[in-house]
């Protein structure tokens, strides 16, 4: 690059005349930041200790953002507000080509941030994804097909998937296969998702807290009736699950 | 007529060689080759099926695939892009290398033929994306109109999967893809200094298969659009029927324009810049071009094979992924990706490079860090092929890649945020002017930054795992392609056109349609993020009441989005036709292209530009990036707007002719010759060259050419002499006459006396009377004056001369006749005979006073006769000369024309 670099024209951004107005605007920006995050109900109701564990990492990640997305924003409303050209000012800016240091630093600082992010990513992942043991542990094997789900466990089949909460804190691990094409297995309240792949097993574990009904929804596009693909999620409490399993596995006897 | 034009390394036009076929020809032939091919295809399959023994012979996948490939390599062919390498291949031994008859537009219809120019082709990309632009759009308030309310509205589930699949396609593959490739190819080759593109007639066929390709993908709609999404999934792609196999053909041939860019960009840039253009003197927009051809070069080929699979499972009973034959369902989607993932960037990086051109040109400060954006660039692309994965964090894939996959994506943010603060750091302490494109220029970063700070959220591989497959995505894509892809677009769109079409755009309305977009963008797409955290997954028709509220808000803003484009269009089809003109660096930028009229001439530069210093270097005294100059010929000194070599034109009765007209605009296209006219002319004959004047200097200023000139005393070589004494260093004299036999200065032989009094170059233009109206039509004013019959011409004269006077116009003179019925008798012949004869002396005389006029005799009364010429004429003004009877007949038919009656006059 022909010309001088970081002469020291650039010193303007540590002006302390500067400082005063940036900070007033960062403040306006970051506080409507603080509103957007706060105001809105953004997170849906969690009902397991997966989902606040990705409840957390979100936050973590709005937080961040929000610090960026202010110093981005504040920055350029200033610079557009304050380094205006006048009318009939034909000059030039100042032949700046660039500050090795400041330039280290916005690449340094960011990699940093991410880097934690990337680490954290990976210990809410190892926590979510470890699997209990297997008296601790209730598996059910889990059948896509258009347009309907179909859960088998206990020595039963059903549409719904019912699982207890409570003392025992059992962990839930979901064998997900597909007869068809596609789909994919989502219950937003516990924020984990899982591919339903024709020709391929894959898992999915959670440990049911609150109870309550909640939509199981398809997530991966599976044809005409995929909007209507949907099922209940049932969190029961242990006794009333014990009482649904035993009258389920004498009812599925019955009709063979 | 021309004798000894300045000797030139390059043909102006096709002329000089073979006549171009017309525009019929061409279609004629696209027309029979689409339905060769569809028919010949429908005869192979047939054949060979019966060939086979397969027991049923109709199956409507595997002939649909057949004829469309088919047929679209069949209009290929017809339209033109192959004519020059079969001459090649079949060894014509008449070929000629330096065949320039399909390059450049001198019309309209230029644009709709195979052209090899770079320019007409950057239009004719920027025409065709735009088309699919707005077509696209039209389907996504179609898919708002469905959203609009929970329940169904008009689409059901099927029909709403045909909608956004083709939805996302179009904007996907015919219009994010290939936009850039559109601009650049105006653009790229003026920025480095080149004449072309290294391949121009690879260049025609890549444009071509443009919309062959979008066509196909479009046209799926009409046979049962593809309906799983632009990223198609197998197993489910394999049961979609006509309209499926129409995308993965489709996709092949937009592919195959895309890889043939990119190739034709690589080598152009890597060997065609000017001397002195380092790697690290080049703009930013053309390292961003660098970058993202490589990744097309190396990417395409990805999607290209999995729609050959998906195909072949399709029509021909692969099992590539039939998961019930062996076949690996998740495979499709590491191929898909390993294409779809990079082509995020190919749908980005020119952007980036587009935002870097428009900030330093409107802070007036070079680009802070630019190295460090230009290694940016390379990063992104070398580490775009290493996150494909992120989109299958949930697919079932090996799980182990997952977190790999994780920590280079959220890398890859780096320097795309390095990018964002050096733009920052360049706007610190500029001089900000807020035109149309700055302002998109600021939007976008605004817009971008959320789209890439969602971007980092979906990198999380635990938040991604709640947010993939909902409206978060949706959000984020639009974030990503609308506030990213498209606002560059905009920008680059209007920071170009001025050089693109030599005209201004309208800055209010450009400034409307910024804010339109910025607000409208943000209402519609910023809420899918709560709703898709919420619960909404995406790409469904029917979603729970409880997020009805905001979808019809949503769907309100989408509204007001997609016709905010409208605005875009109307200004820049109106400012192209009648904007004002643009000078040649509206902007004061440094880089090429604004070193160059506007819009450039036939061959970019005259002469090749040395290149001397960086493309940004704002604010150092005396600093330049290159220097244009003129031809050797004309002495190779430095070649800038201001640059106009004298060429006195000596004219009087053939100064509007038609001939002369071309001459000049001929001469004028490399933008450094300035028209001296010197219009020799007796006392009594002066109003009449003076009008003459007139209309020659408007016609000329009509297409931005520079011209001036003044009426003199009656000798033509005086004349000539002093033209040459006025304008110092005259190259050329042209001299206009009609042909000898009605021309005094040949019979006189003018030509040799100037060519002997001056010793300058003369040539002799030879008109031939009554052209001139073919080309003066549809620029100057037009008055339609209707008569009484029989009108006296020096009557005439004066009652028009003043108007003649007032601005340069062209007349037709309407004269009802309105003969006694039956109008076939010999009386009634006789008289219009006599009419004939009549006007025809009346126009005569208009003419030699510098009049421009034609003559209409038409049967029947005034009304009628008006009524029969309005449509041909269209003129801007009619004046009625005769009764009050005649005035009212002719008001009644005239509509909005403005009418008048011609007072003074003695008829």
């Amino acid at each position: 690059m022909d010309g001088a670099r970081g002469d020291g024209r650039f010193r303007g951004v540590y002006s302390k005349k500067h400082l005063a107005p940036l900070a007033l605007i960062a403040a306006v920006v970051g506080g409507i930041c603080v509103a957007v995050g706060l105001l809105f109900n953004w997170s849906p109701r969690a009902i397991s200790p997966e989902a606040d564990r990705v409840d957390g990492i979100m936050w973590a990640l709005y937080w961040s953002s929000a610090v960026i997305f202010t110093i981005v924003v504040s920055v350029l409303i200033y610079c557009v507000w304050k380094f205006r050209r006048q009318p009939g000012d034909d000059s030039d800016g100042p032949p700046v080509h660039g500050n090795t240091m400041l330039e280290i630093i916005w690449t340094v600082i960011p990699t940093l941030l991410l880097a934690g992010v990337a680490a954290y990513a990976v210990v809410v992942i190892n926590r979510n994804e470890a699997l209990a043991a297997p008296a601790n542990r209730i598996d059910v094997n889990v059948n896509a097909q258009q347009f309907a789900w179909t859960f088998e466990y206990e020595g039963v089949r059903t549409g719904d998937l019912r699982v207890p909460a409570g003392n025992k804190k059992r962990q839930i691990r979901l064998n997900i296969t597909a007869s068809d094409v596609i789909h994919d297995f989502w219950v937003p309240e516990l924020r984990v998702k899982q591919d339903a792949t024709p020709g391929v097993v894959t898992h999915l574990v959670f440990t049911p807290r609150d109870l309550g009904t909640y939509p199981i929804v398809c997530a991966e596009l599976c044809g005409a009736g995929h909007g209507l693909m949907r099922s209940r999620l049932i969190v029961m409490k242990d006794a009333d699950y014990e009482a649904w399993a035993i009258a389920a596995r004498a009812k599925a006897a019955a009709t063979k | 007529m021309a004798t000894h034009a300045p000797a030139h390394a390059h043909l102006h036009d096709g002329h000089g060689h073979h006549a171009p076929p017309p525009l019929s020809y061409w279609w004629k032939r696209a027309i029979w080759g689409t339905l060769a091919g569809v028919a010949g295809a429908y005869l192979i399959v047939l054949f060979f099926r019966a060939v086979f023994g397969f027991s049923n012979l109709w199956e409507p996948n595997v002939y649909t695939a057949v004829a469309a490939i088919m047929g679209s390599l069949g209009f290929l062919i017809g339209i033109g892009c192959f004519d020059f390498w079969g001459k090649w291949i079949r060894g014509d031994r008449v070929l000629e290398e330096e065949d320039h008859s399909l390059h450049g537009a001198s019309s309209w219809k230029d644009y709709f033929r195979v052209n090899t120019d770079h320019k007409v082709i950057g239009v004719q990309y920027l025409a065709t994306v735009f088309f699919f632009f707005m077509l696209g759009g039209a389907l996504a308030l179609a898919l708002r109109t469905e959203l609009a309310e929970p329940g169904k509205q008009f689409a059901d589930g099927e029909i709403y999967n045909g909608l956004f699949s083709v939805h996302a396609v179009l904007m996907i593959f015919t219009f994010a893809v290939p936009v850039f490739a559109g601009l650049a190819n105006y653009i790229l080759p003026l920025m480095i200094g080149a004449k072309d593109m290294a391949f121009p007639r690879l260049n025609a066929l890549s444009f071509w298969m443009l919309p062959v390709g979008g066509i196909l993908l479009a046209s799926s709609l009409l046979v049962g659009a593809f309906s799983n999404g632009w990223t198609a999934y197998p197993p489910l792609a394999i049961q979609g029927e006509a309209g499926q196999t129409l995308f993965q053909v489709g996709i092949q041939f937009v592919g195959a324009s895309s890889i043939a860019t990119a190739l034709n960009f690589l080598v152009t840039i890597i060997t065609m810049r000017a001397p002195g253009m380092t790697m690290w003197r080049m703009p930013l927009l053309v390292w961003a071009n660098l970058v993202t051809s490589m990744l097309v070069v190396f990417a395409t080929p990805f999607i290209a094979g999995s729609q050959f699979m998906s195909l072949f499972d399709n029509i021909m009973g692969t099992h590539f992924f039939d998961f019930t034959q062996g076949g690996d369902v998740v495979m499709y989607q590491h191929v898909f990706w390993f294409y779809s993932h990079p082509a995020v960037y190919i749908m980005l990086l020119p952007g980036f490079g587009i935002i870097s051109e428009v900030i330093a040109t409107f802070s007036r400060k070079p680009i802070f860090g630019y190295r460090a954006i230009a290694f940016s660039t390379v990063a992104i692309g070398v580490l775009g092929f290493g996150v494909w994965a992120h989109h299958m964090f949930v697919s079932g894939m090996a799980p182990w890649l997952r977190i790999p996959m994780m920590v280079t994506t959220v890398i890859i943010a780096v320097p795309t945020g390095v990018k964002v603060w050096s733009w920052l750091a360049t706007l610190w302490d500029g001089k900000i002017a807020l035109t149309t494109p700055m302002l998109f220029a600021l939007g976008f970063i605004f817009t971008f930054v959320i789209g890439g700070l969602s971007g980092v959220f979906l990198g999380t591989l635990p938040a991604d795992i709640h947010l993939s497959d909902t409206y978060f995505i949706v959000a984020h894509i639009h974030y990503v392609l609308y506030g990213g892809t498209v606002m560059t677009v905009f920008a680059g769109a209007y920071y170009w056109f001025p050089k693109m079409t030599g005209r201004m755009y309208n800055e209010k309305q450009g400034k409307i349609h910024f804010w339109l977009t910025f607000v409208f963008m943000n209402a519609t797409f910023f809420p899918m993020h709560w709703v898709g955290i919420q619960g909404m997954p995406r790409r469904v028709a029917y979603y729970s009441e409880r997020f009805a509220g905001i979808n019809r808000f949503e769907t309100v803003c989408s509204f007001i989005l997609g016709l905010s484009t409208l605005l875009f269009l109307y200004n820049m089809i109106n400012s192209w036709v009648r904007g004002p003109k643009a000078t040649w660096n509206p902007w004061r930028s440094k880089t090429l292209e604004w070193q160059v009229s506007s819009p450039p001439s036939l061959f970019n530069f005259e002469q090749t530009p040395q290149v001397v210093g960086g493309p940004y270097n704002y604010g150092i005294a005396g600093a330049r990036h290159a220097v244009v100059y003129l031809p050797e010929e004309y002495g190779g000194g430095e070649f800038a707007e201001q640059t106009r070599m004298p060429i006195v034109v000596v004219a009087n009765r053939s100064l509007t002719s038609g001939a002369l007209l071309d001459e000049i605009v001929h001469r004028a296209e490399p933008g450094y010759w300035g028209f001296h006219f010197e219009v020799p002319a007796e006392a009594a004959d002066r109003p009449a060259a003076e009008r003459r004047l007139q209309v020659a200097l408007a016609q000329l200023s009509e297409r931005g050419i520079s011209a001036d000139g003044e009426v003199v005393g009656p000798d033509p070589v005086a004349a000539a002499q002093a033209g040459v004494a006025k304008h110092g260093d005259v190259r050329e004299i042209m001299v206009a006459t009609y042909p000898t036999t009605d021309s005094d200065w040949q019979r006189a032989d003018v030509i040799d006396k100037v060519r002997k009094a001056t010793n300058i170059a003369t040539t002799h233009v030879i008109a031939s009377s009554g052209e001139e109206l073919s080309k003066v039509a549809g620029s100057v004013h037009h008055v339609m004056v209707v008569t009484e019959q029989a009108p006296h011409a020096d009557d005439l004269v004066a009652a028009i001369g003043a108007k003649a006077d007032e601005r340069p116009s062209r007349f037709t003179i309407v004269t009802p006749l309105d003969l006694p019925q039956p109008r076939w008798s010999a009386e009634a012949n006789e008289r219009r005979a006599a009419g004939v004869r009549n006007m025809t002396a009346v126009v005569g005389t208009l003419q030699s006073a510098g009049i421009i006029a034609q003559g209409e005799i038409m049967d029947g009364d005034g009304a009628e006769a008006v009524r029969g010429l309005l449509g041909d004429h269209g003129p801007d003004e009619i004046v009625v000369i005769g009764g009050s009877d005649l005035d009212a007949k002719v008001r009644g038919v005239a509509g909005l024309v403005p009418t008048t009656s011609g007072h003074g006059a003695g008829v």
